[in-house]
């Protein structure tokens, strides 16, 4: 008996190493698709942008004020781009800042629990309609609505596209903040209010200071995911770039000019063609920028307790 | 006294302040719940009349009256079911190795820093990635399949995150305890880990794709074309998706078109709505059997 049973749990223990083997490339295969998908992204952009870059000086591409790749004579300069960019982005932050910032104190200072769960899942739905429906929300809603307050201003403009996309990204500021907040430890409030202080005084003297560094990381990831957004602004933007700090103008973005090259017939191999990996390149260095900074700024200014 | 008088108002100023932004906090929580409402109303509003079985039924068309959202849908699921097919496991097996077998070694904290970053890059630069990757240089040309890989990239980031959450929350000592039996390292995941978790990656990977499925912007780049009067027979076929139909509605001067857009919305939402129903059902499911 037990010179038969070894040879054969020897055999289980063989095949089940081999299995082990197999089970442990496969899942390190998984792994590497995310770092396949990285060199892909970095090399797509970088080899189909020089086609762009062996035609177009870099400095007339950050230098120039004209964009005009479509008609004659063609401008190559890629700041009506990123102005209009970051207008859009700017009144976007300026919406969900102050309101993302309030609601994350009131949710994690304020609110009783049987709010919180009222709440909450009404900001996740809020994060979780797809854009193309906040961009018709913004062209056929919003966009009349302000046209009764300023009757100048044009159908396409960087104004309502800019405040629908700040309500686009409150539950990030929001949920985001509200994490750093909650982790403050409840001993820091409790000192507080033992010395007396109002639950105000505690929540913007106390917690919010003990926050900071989660508060600006998602600051910067909503500005980042304001920069990257592109339905709102492809829909009730324009496709005018234009270099202005007037919210009431038709302007165009980074990524709406994406989206009308994307659509159109433009003839691959010409440099028209090739502006759309110079823009995304760009973009993609820029909103790389951010995320970077957000992650060594939590690294290097959280509090620890 | 004089002191004691000056505190008492100093703290009346203090508690009135306090009052007065606790009013102000509550009111910023309700903007976004208000604006969601109001977004709600006004596309049920405009759509609600224009959606019927006729909407769902018939392909686009120049005619507002005559058109529908059938190639849209059916790209749509189309897409839906690969996406699935390819995230699951990848997902799921990144997840795995990064929690069960990677120590905590170089590549395993170059592949975590790398997905946090990828989930942050803009979606349409997953788009021009499908575009050149898929389309081009592989030749699926404007496919289904070009369309789910693309967008199959695009979620992983999110979906590794979550379940490398969910696997994260298994306790310990249930991994120990295994092992102590003799259980081989898969042995432990697939019969104790993955049970436990299998919950949250449910959840979390379903909600990740229904994001994935209103995205419309990295479709755009992968198949330009929105006017298709057939519905997709094979992965390598032409297709559409509903974001993109819905744009290209939202694109046109004419009110009609608007409300198809709205119905077009309407149909969206409620495709995205059954997904989350189900990652709520299969959850509720699945946690009864754990308890049990």
């Amino acid at each position: 008996m037990v010179g038969e049973s070894l040879p054969s749990l020897r055999r289980v223990r063989k095949q089940n190493h081999l299995r082990e083997r197999a089970i442990y490339g496969l899942l390190i295969v998984c792994a590497l698709v995310s770092i396949l998908t990285t060199i892909g992204i970095v090399v797509m952009l970088v080899v189909q942008s020089a086609g762009f870059f062996s035609k177009v000086s870099l400095l007339e591409f950050f230098t120039e004020t004209r964009w005009t790749p479509l008609f004659q004579p063609q401008h190559f300069g890629v700041l009506p781009l990123v102005g209009g960019t970051l207008l859009t982005a700017g009144i976007a932050i300026l919406v969900a800042l102050p309101i993302g910032l309030a609601s994350a104190i009131y949710l994690s200072e304020y609110a009783k629990e049987r709010v919180r769960r009222v709440v909450k899942p009404f900001l996740e739905i809020l994060a979780g309609i797809p854009t193309v429906v906040y961009g018709y929300f913004a062209l056929t809603f919003v966009t009349p609505l302000l046209r009764n307050i300023f009757p100048n201003m044009i159908v396409f403009n960087a104004l309502s596209a800019g405040l629908v996309m700040g309500v686009m990204i409150i539950p990030m500021v929001s949920s985001l903040s509200e994490d750093a907040m909650v982790a403050v430890p409840r001993a820091l409030r409790y000192a507080a209010y033992g010395l007396g202080a109002t639950r105000f005084e505690v929540a913007t003297r106390v917690v919010m200071p003990a926050a900071v560094s989660g508060i600006v990381a998602a600051c910067v990831l909503a500005l980042s995911r304001a920069i990257g957004e592109t339905m709102i602004v492809a829909i009730a933007a324009g496709s005018t770039p234009k270099l202005t700090l007037n919210p009431l103008e038709s302007i165009q973005t980074m990524t709406a000019y994406i989206v009308q090259i994307s659509l159109g017939e433009t003839p691959h191999g010409t440099v028209e063609y090739y502006t759309l990996f110079a823009v995304a390149l760009l973009l993609f260095v820029m909103t790389l920028l951010m995320n970077l900074f957000s992650q060594w700024f939590v690294r290097r200014y959280r509090e620890k307790y | 006294m004089k002191n004691d008088l000056a505190f008492q108002r100093h703290l009346k100023t203090r508690q009135l302040r306090g009052n007065l932004f606790s009013a102000l906090f509550l009111g910023a929580t309700m903007i976004g719940i208000f604006v969601l409402v109001v977004l709600m109303v006004d596309v049920f509003r405009d759509g609600i009349g224009w959606l019927d079985w006729q909407f769902i039924t018939s392909y686009p068309s120049r005619k507002p009256q005559e058109a529908g959202v059938l190639a849209a849908l059916s790209g749509t699921l189309w897409v839906m079911v690969f996406v699935a097919l390819f995230s699951l496991p990848i997902g799921i097996g990144t997840a795995i190795y990064l929690e069960e077998y990677a120590q905590n070694n170089r590549l395993q904290r170059l592949i975590q820093a790398n997905i946090s970053n990828l989930a942050g890059v803009p979606s349409i630069v997953y788009g021009l990635l499908g575009l050149s990757l898929f389309v081009q240089a592989l030749a699926m040309g404007r496919s289904v399949l070009a369309g789910a890989l693309t967008l199959t990239l695009m979620s992983l980031p999110v979906i590794i995150i979550a379940a490398q959450e969910a696997i994260r929350s298994v306790p310990e000592g249930h991994r120990s305890g295994a092992y102590a039996l003799g259980a081989s390292r898969w042995q432990v995941v697939r019969h104790i880990v993955l049970p436990a978790a299998s919950p949250g990656i449910l959840t979390g990977t379903i909600l990740a794709m229904s994001r994935a499925i209103g995205e419309a912007a990295p479709m755009i780049a992968i198949s330009a074309l929105v006017y298709l009067t057939f519905i997709p027979n094979s992965p390598l076929d032409r297709f559409t998706v509903l974001p993109i139909q819905i744009f290209n509605w939202v694109s046109r001067p004419q009110e009609e078109f608007g409300h198809l857009a709205a119905a077009g919305i309407i149909v969206l939402l409620l495709v995205l709505l059954s997904m989350n129903a189900v990652a709520i059902f299969l959850r509720n499911r699945y946690q009864k059997k754990t308890e049990e």
